[in-house]
């Protein structure tokens, strides 16, 4: 949980970590894997390049546009701005579905009390349609940081919650037993068996929480107010700056991948470092 | 004395002891005593019935029967992982209540931690004592090097084959210096040179370490080379159909062990005492 929050907040750290075993892993293949990847995202710009420059429509801007528009805009400043804006509930929301969503999805599967009142009720969250919601926040909470980061929160949280509860209930009865016998005490057999064998799926609900709380983010920006990265593509999108507005969509999108990224990397070396290099 | 509850009076080959227990000094004290074992799934299915059975101190003793006979529930009722449902199991006299420090447990599927070292694996119940790090690490190598993987401390369980996986779980059960080591048929996910194999390094280690192993198994090869006393489970509901004490010379070769007459004998007269009651 903790790490979730320097993983979302402080990105240069674990990146760098993950810049290390990226090129590990890339000499073990040979740079085969890395170049592979390369080759990918080259493929898909130049695609975007041709489509653009056709066009296919007026609307839609080449990739090197994009590029340039995105490069001015970092020159400018606005698109910096426009991040600290959206990161501030983008952040405090993840951090508090990550920290509420892990410990309510552990506690379900570990105590069937627990289950029977919480479960329901993120069932019913994961299944509603977020987006229809999100105005009924405003009209309780009004137009305020508390309303994106409740909105962050209505999106991340069910799916990190009910993943960290069938990681708990499906974790290897085998090594239950094994604790047993070799007599670990309820709090080891949380700490020690059952975290490390879920974390693998508790971080796959993290991965989807995180990006569901990117969904999030850019629903409130574009629903409740008008800010950061929303407003931007609100702006653009208004006064027929197509390239700025895929800008400031791709720039989105990239920072999401990353922090995903960089959210995988954290649970194979903080909890899984067996499947480092594989 | 309970030991011989259920002994089958017929086949009175000379290479099996009726009262082998009798001549064996160490049978007024038996480790693991248990008494009136009977266990019942859902109420209805019976899969032990009235288990009475000393196992001798500092010997190896079998479990041999089919599947389904409730060998491996007996076990488990012995390391205090199952409850039975009448009856009581006493290890050195202090009955059973669940797992204890004198008892450590192999698994069939090896139970190690996937993202745990060889050497934390083969620590683990080390650590969940309390052990200081040092301290435990230095133990774990120690019996890593006993089981002969010795070189294998920083690898991780899906890097090494079955039997290897196998010696880990060894390993760890020998760590925590338990008095009676319970094995739940170790070998059956293993092949078969490895088999053999750690067969043969289980003697050593049996010679050696001077505990008492309780072992589960259905190949009746395997029992016959390994154990010093083979206790026949029959099917459902599992009652002890007879004991049996192999006492093969083990002062040769495994492979002239293995073709060791007696040794021959005594695998075909098990053989033919299990047919009689799986027609």
């Amino acid at each position: 949980m903790k790490t979730t929050m320097d993983g979302v907040a402080a990105m240069p750290g674990p990146r760098h970590g993950a810049g290390g075993t990226l090129l590990r892993a890339a000499a073990a293949m040979g740079g085969g894997m890395l170049l592979w990847r390369l080759a990918s995202i080259a493929l898909f710009c130049g695609l975007w390049e041709v489509a653009g420059r056709v066009p296919i429509s007026p609307a839609f801007p080449s990739f090197s546009a994009t590029a340039i528009a995105f490069r001015d805009m970092m020159a400018d400043g606005s698109l910096p701005a426009a991040f600290a804006v959206t990161l501030q509930p983008l952040v405090l929301g993840v951090v508090i579905s990550a920290v509420l969503g892990v410990s309510a999805g552990v506690l379900m599967g570990l105590r069937r009390g627990v289950e029977w009142v919480a479960a329901p009720v993120f069932i019913v969250f994961q299944a509603a349609p977020m987006a229809a919601l999100i105005p009924l926040v405003t009209f309780v909470y009004g137009i305020g940081l508390t309303a994106k980061v409740l909105a962050v929160c209505m999106l991340a949280l069910p799916v990190i919650a009910l993943n960290g509860y069938k990681a708990v209930r499906n974790v290897n009865p085998s090594l239950l037993a094994m604790a047993r016998s070799f007599m670990a005490s309820p709090w080891q057999r949380v700490v020690k068996i059952i975290i490390p064998d879920a974390s693998p799926v508790i971080f796959a609900g993290l991965r989807l929480g995180v990006s569901a709380g990117f969904i999030g983010v850019i629903l409130a920006e574009l629903l409740i107010t008008p800010t950061g990265i929303g407003d931007l593509i609100t702006y653009h999108r208004s006064i027929a700056n197509y390239a700025e507005m895929y800008a400031s969509i791709a720039s989105i999108i990239l920072f999401s991948a990353l922090t995903l990224a960089v959210l995988q990397r954290i649970e194979t070396v903080f909890f899984r470092p067996e499947k480092q290099g594989a | 004395m309970g030991a011989l509850h259920r002994i089958d009076p017929a086949p009175a080959a000379a290479t099996i002891l009726q009262r082998p227990s009798a001549l064996d000094p160490s049978a007024g004290d038996p480790v693991v005593q248990v008494r009136g074992i009977t266990k019942r799934y859902g109420g209805s299915v019976e899969a032990l019935k009235d288990i009475d059975l000393d196992i001798p101190r500092g010997k190896l003793t079998t479990l041999l029967g089919p599947s389904g006979c409730g060998k491996t529930t007996l076990l488990k009722i012995i390391a205090g992982l199952l409850e039975p449902s009448s009856g009581e199991v006493r290890v050195n006299g202090r009955e059973v209540t669940g797992p204890g420090p004198e008892r450590a447990f192999v698994f069939q599927d090896f139970a190690l931690m996937p993202w745990a070292t060889v050497l934390r694996n083969a620590a683990f119940g080390l650590e969940l004592r309390g052990v200081p790090r040092r301290e435990r690490e230095d133990i774990g190598r120690h019996y890593i090097r006993e089981v002969g993987l010795a070189g294998f401390e920083e690898r991780y369980p899906h890097e090494l084959s079955g039997g290897m996986r196998q010696r880990v779980g060894l390993a760890r059960a020998l760590a925590v210096k338990a008095e009676v080591l319970l094995l739940d048929e170790p070998f059956s996910a293993v092949d078969e040179q490895t088999r053999r194999k750690f067969q043969e390094d289980l003697l050593r280690l049996v010679a050696q370490e001077k505990k008492t192993f309780l072992f589960v198994t259905h190949s009746i090869e395997e029992a016959v080379y390994l154990s010093d006393g083979i206790v026949m489970l029959s099917r459902r509901p599992g009652r002890i159909n007879r004991i049996i004490e192999p006492a093969i010379d083990r002062s040769g070769s495994p492979d002239e062990i293995r073709r060791d007459k007696h040794y021959l004998d005594t695998v075909e007269e098990i053989w033919h005492g299990l047919r009689d009651y799986v027609d």
